[in-house]
């Protein structure tokens, strides 16, 4: 939430409208703005719900003036949000730190230390991730199965870890190859050993891919549904399977659905926030700084 | 702490750069440091010095480690780990219909009466409920310790040995009196040797519910056993859309327990049949198109708005709320509708049989029940998990949610005896009787007016019929939403029926 | 199964070192990604293959027999198939272009000087953060409900009255639920490349009276051309897999008309049971991806060798 940051005016140039009237500006202007809030609005709006009582979340036309109450989350917590969280926070966490454990040495290998075929791995890596997960989930329900891993939370840690493997040695590799050659030639001139040169001339060139990379796992593993849909059911699911089980066949829910909606969505939303700059950096594969 | 953390990972590569800066500057643009910033061009000119690195891994890493903490604080909360401590963890999956979410809710009196067992419900929406339950039972998966499945999957399940036989259990508990289930319900959930394999936690037919003061407004009298003739030209002269107000809600929603079960009785009681007693499929024989665009007309001409996607708790919410002159669905949903709590028709609501045309008696007859897989058994937890099933479905159990809940809650349909407590006879008089009736009358072994292969009033009782079931109701609710017609639906539907029947007429050769 | 994407012949790995032991010291740190990765994702589709070739009806005990290329026959005969894989088609086309189109636009918008920019921004990416579960259920209920939705709501002054969005439109609905969660993505992909732009061609291009159009066309789309690229891919790699969104929108329906082939496969492992028939389509899938992806991968691949 502490996102509004300015830019400076490095290029103010390139906007084509700026060099007209004042009127073209602040229409654009005014333009922006209502882009931006329109494409919030379902959230403000699941926001607001969640805070409502049912009766006015069920009133047409809809009200935007009610007293808010907290009693939905209250709801929620009832029916017991808090393992599912815990679920959550666990795979996501562990297979983070997992996924950063293989890529980093991965993308180490592949960027700095090159050897032949090295591109044909890095093209392998990314093509496991065009493939269609539906077609692996019976084999990998059947297995798990047999090997009693159904309903496990270290399932799910494994493959998120394979999930995102992929993306993430793709964007360390490009971090890693921002790494200035003669630095490391200077440092290991020096003396330096590796692991000196590693912390000292590669770790702060990486460190902030590494923390795109951390972010966009965590964000992926957080929102994962399928395979928590499929291989788990009530040790090991996950927030999106709680918010699926929770839409009820009662009559009245719309203020509930969001105050679950809310909760399960919120950590991501502000991790995000927070950190919006690498998430650029993340999903550009480092191209973009 | 978030400060402190990032300067202890600032590390010393500050000072190793610092040596770096005598680096020549280029022409290149100085880097905007500033955070909020996604500028800087990547262009690598080889005279420019190395970027200095960014901050903000610190603060993500303050995250995770605060993250970290609060797992590692939390996690002998039980979510990762069973408890050690001599206690059983039963975990029951369950249909989260409203009976079942009240049973959760008062499942913490279990537990305080037996303080061995700790409860953990998987709670899913039919059609995902079944999805899970179905593959985790069929591949022995041992998931659970109980399963909610009905009707259709007991007596089946029962004959391939997934479900712990329930008949020495109920014997050895004491004041369970299995001889107050209703008998028709009793039945359908007993194996091919008679035993019983899940015990009944609700048992349901269908009727239709009607809005007593709208017929009376415009003058509408509904027989006492009504036709669908009748009842589409009520829906006729009920039908304003303009006051936001639908001749009837009526399931379309694809999945062979929404939309099928409504429309398989229509099916039946107009004289059509899946299959005949060869196996070859009739979903296009004139009967079977006369009740499927008789189905469909009705949701298209006077149904509610999102007719196709409409299910149970869908249309309980447009009729509850007033936006429907009458549903025609489950039993159960009366409890919803009489609820004055969450209902704003309540009072207002007329009951009477399942709408017929020629063959009588056209109401389905389903139960929600518990079973306990084999697996189970193996793993030890069949005892609790019996425990708990026998008292979720006690004669006890009725009374004791009226009592705590109101008594339009207790779940119906199940035993004699609820129908004796004088406070649930009084809440459910609207009602109760039609509930009774129904379920009484519904047919389950000849659900057709001409002899079929399968018994089963609104499914047909084969492993198959869970997929065709579900690919025919697509097609259906297709139909339902205007995509195609009812014609058409029938024709691919009848592919599908084709390709089942053939593997039974290879079978019985 | 799938390592053997085609790829361009002109990279050349830069300082080729395969010495023996010292090319297995260089390639060590690779190798426990790698073998994670075999184990993970290429395994089950060796046991898909096998499976693809039986009859087995997980609902019927002791239906497992061999049948050969029974399954396949079946599913290329299966018209609901194919028109299940031309829903995928449009969705993920369709999604992913109009997302792009969208997303560069309101980049172009944001990439001036205004109050509030930065706020703008976030409010502009947060659809892509939330949980696409979450994502879906607020357009099913709150936004496209026919009684109580907001779009009805809006579009009531010009006679909208209770159109039913979701069944009417099933497929679009989807798709313009993705287009929301997708925009953000491309929108923050083509800001950051408009942003790198160097400053002193579009000066000296302005200098020498060119336009603003021409100045886009000229030199900001060609510039932009692999930022582009990389979210096609991108979007096109997680967009083919969407599952969440139509699970909790569409169930597929009505009928078929909004599944796509993650979602048909999904319904015939797990609640069809039938484990030959949908192993077969997943083999299908598989392939038709892979010749896909050669396609994609090139693309991809050109945007990054350009990078450096």
């Amino acid at each position: 939430m502490t996102t509004t940051v300015e830019r400076p005016p490095v290029q103010e140039e390139v906007a084509p409208a700026q060099r007209g009237n004042k009127v073209g500006p602040a229409l654009l202007t005014v333009l922006t703005w209502i882009i931006g809030i329109g494409f919030f609005f379902p959230i403000l709006w699941m926001v607001l719900t969640a805070f409502k009582q049912e009766a006015d979340a069920y009133t047409t036309p809809p009200t935007l003036f009610f007293t808010p109450t907290l009693d939905q989350f209250a709801e929620v917590f009832d029916a017991g949000i808090g393992p599912y969280l815990l679920n959550s926070l666990f795979a996501t966490v562990m297979s983070t730190i997992f996924v950063l454990a293989l890529a980093i040495p991965a993308a180490y290998a592949v960027s700095l230390r090159p050897v032949k075929k090295t591109q044909d791995v890095l093209f392998f890596f990314i093509s496991t991730k065009m493939l269609p997960v539906v077609a692996a989930i019976v084999p990998i329900y059947v297995v798990v199965n047999n090997i009693g891993m159904l309903d496990n939370v270290w399932t799910l840690i494994v493959l998120y870890t394979a999930m995102n493997l992929p993306i993430a040695v793709w964007m360390m590799r490009s971090f890693f190859q921002e790494v200035p050659k003669e630095l490391l030639e200077a440092a290991s001139m020096d003396g330096a050993s590796l692991w000196r040169s590693m912390r000292e001339v590669v770790l702060p060139v990486v460190s902030p891919g590494i923390a795109a990379t951390s972010l966009i796992c965590v964000i992926f593993a957080w929102n994962e549904f399928f395979f928590a849909v499929n291989l788990t059911a009530a040790q090991a699911a996950t927030v999106p399977v709680f918010l699926v089980g929770f839409i009820t066949s009662e009559g009245l829910y719309f203020a509930k659905l969001c105050a679950a909606a809310t909760m399960c969505a919120l950590p991501v939303v502000i991790a995000g926030w927070i950190a919006q700059n690498k998430l650029v950096q993340g999903l550009s594969f480092g191209a973009v700084k | 702490m978030r400060k402190r953390l990032r300067k202890r990972l600032n590390w010393p590569y500050r000072t190793y750069w610092r040596d770096m800066e005598h680096v020549p500057h280029g022409n290149s643009p100085p880097i905007p440091e500033k955070e909020g910033t996604v500028a800087a061009p990547p262009s690598r000119s080889p005279d420019r010095p190395p970027r200095r690195p960014r901050r903000g891994l610190g603060s993500l890493t303050a995250v995770i480690a605060v993250l970290v903490l609060a797992l590692s604080g939390c996690a002998g909360a039980g979510a990762l780990g069973g408890g050690g401590d001599g206690q059983q963890t039963i975990t029951i999956a369950i249909v989260s219909n409203p009976q079942m979410q009240d049973a959760i809710q008062l499942s913490n009196r279990f537990e305080q009466e037996n303080p061995g067992i700790r409860l953990k419900f998987v709670s899913l929406s039919e059609n995902e409920a079944r999805a899970k339950i179905t593959a985790s039972v069929a591949t022995g998966g041992g998931e659970f310790d109980a399963v909610m499945i009905s009707n259709y999957e007991t007596p089946q399940w029962a004959a391939n040995g997934w479900l712990v036989d329930l008949d020495p259990l109920m014997a050895r508990t004491p004041g369970y009196d299995e001889d107050d289930f209703i008998p028709a319900v009793r039945q359908a959930l007993s194996g091919p040797d008679g035993h019983m394999y899940a015990v009944p936690f609700y048992g349901e037919s269908s009727f239709l519910m009607y809005r007593k003061d709208l017929f009376a407004q415009a003058g509408i009298q509904l027989s006492a056993q009504p036709t669908w003739q009748e009842v589409a030209a009520a829906a006729q002269r009920l039908h304003d859309p303009s006051k936001g107000m639908s001749g009837i809600c009526l399931r379309g929603k694809p999945g062979w327990g929404e939309v099928m079960a409504p429309f398989d009785t229509m099916v039946n009681t107009f004289g059509a049949r899946w299959y005949d007693p060869q196996w070859n499929a009739q979903l296009t024989s004139p009967k079977f198109r006369e009740a499927a665009n008789f189905y469909v007309d009705l949701q298209r001409n006077y149904g509610v708005p999102g007719a196709a996607t409409a299910g149970f708790s869908e249309c309980g919410t447009e009729f509850s709320q007033g936006n429907a002159a009458m549903w025609y669905d489950a039993t159960v949903a009366a409890g919803i509708v009489e609820n004055p709590a969450e209902s704003r028709v309540a009072g207002n609501v007329g009951y009477a049989p399942a709408p017929v045309v020629e063959k009588p008696d056209s109401g389905w007859l389903y139960t929600w029940s518990l079973a306990i897989p084999k697996t189970a058994e193996e793993e030890g937890t069949s005892d609790a998990a019996w425990r708990f099933l026998s008292w979720m479905t006690s004669k006890e159990y009725g009374p004791m949610v009226g009592q705590e809940l109101g008594w339009e809650h207790v779940p119906p349909g199940a035993r004699q005896s609820t129908y004796q407590i004088p406070q649930y006879v009084e809440a459910s008089k609207a009602y109760a009787q039609q509930t009774l009736d129904a379920i009484a009358a519904a047919d389950q072994r000849n659900p057709s007016v001409e002899p079929v292969p399968y018994t089963g009033v609104q499914f047909l009782a084969i492993p198959e019929f869970q997929d065709m079931g579900t690919r025919v109701s697509q097609q259906l609710s297709a139909a339902v939403a205007g995509q195609q017609t009812a014609d058409e639906a029938l024709d691919q539907a009848q592919v599908y029926a084709e390709t089942v029947g053939e593997s039974y007429q290879r079978e019985g050769q | 199964m799938t390592a053997t994407v085609e790829r361009p012949a002109e990279i050349v790995p830069r300082e080729p070192v395969n010495k023996g032991r010292e090319g297995w010291v260089r390639r060590a740190p690779l190798l426990p990604a790698l073998v994670f990765t075999i184990i993970v994702t290429q395994l089950p589709f060796l046991f898909t293959i096998w499976y693809s070739l039986q009859s087995w009806n997980l609902v019927r005990p002791g239906s497992q027999q061999f049948v050969g290329l029974d399954n396949y026959v079946n599913v290329f005969t299966d018209s609901q198939f194919r028109g299940v894989a031309l829903n995928t088609v449009v969705l993920t086309v369709g999604a992913v272009l109009i997302a792009m189109v969208l997303g560069l636009a309101f980049a172009l918008l944001l990439d001036r000087q205004f109050r509030g920019r930065g706020v703008v921004r976030t409010l502009l990416i947060t659809p892509f953060l939330i949980t696409p579960v979450a994502a879906a259920l607020l357009w099913k209920t709150v936004l496209f409900s026919p009684t109580y939705g907001l779009i009805n709501f809006v579009l009531s002054p010009f006679g909208a009255g209770q159109t039913d969005w979701i069944s009417a439109f099933p497929l679009t609905s989807v798709m313009v639920a993705l287009v929301w969660q997708w925009t953000p993505f491309m929108m923050l992909l083509t800001l950051a490349g408009l942003q790198s732009q160097p400053h002193d061609v579009l000066e000296a291009a302005r200098v020498d009276g060119a336009g603003s159009f021409a100045i886009f066309r000229e030199i900001t789309l060609p510039h932009l051309r692999r930022f582009i690229e990389l979210g096609i891919v991108l979007g096109a790699i997680y967009l083919v897999n969407t599952f969440d969104a139509i699970y909790m929108m569409t169930q597929g329906g009505p009928g078929t008309a909004s599944a796509n082939l993650p979602f048909y496969i999904y319904q015939r492992a797990f609640l069809g049971f039938d484990i030959g028939q949908s192993a077969a389509m997943g083999v299908v899938v598989v392939v038709a991806t892979i010749i896909v992806s050669t396609f994609a991968l090139r693309l991809i691949f050109r945007s990054f060798q350009e990078e450096s």
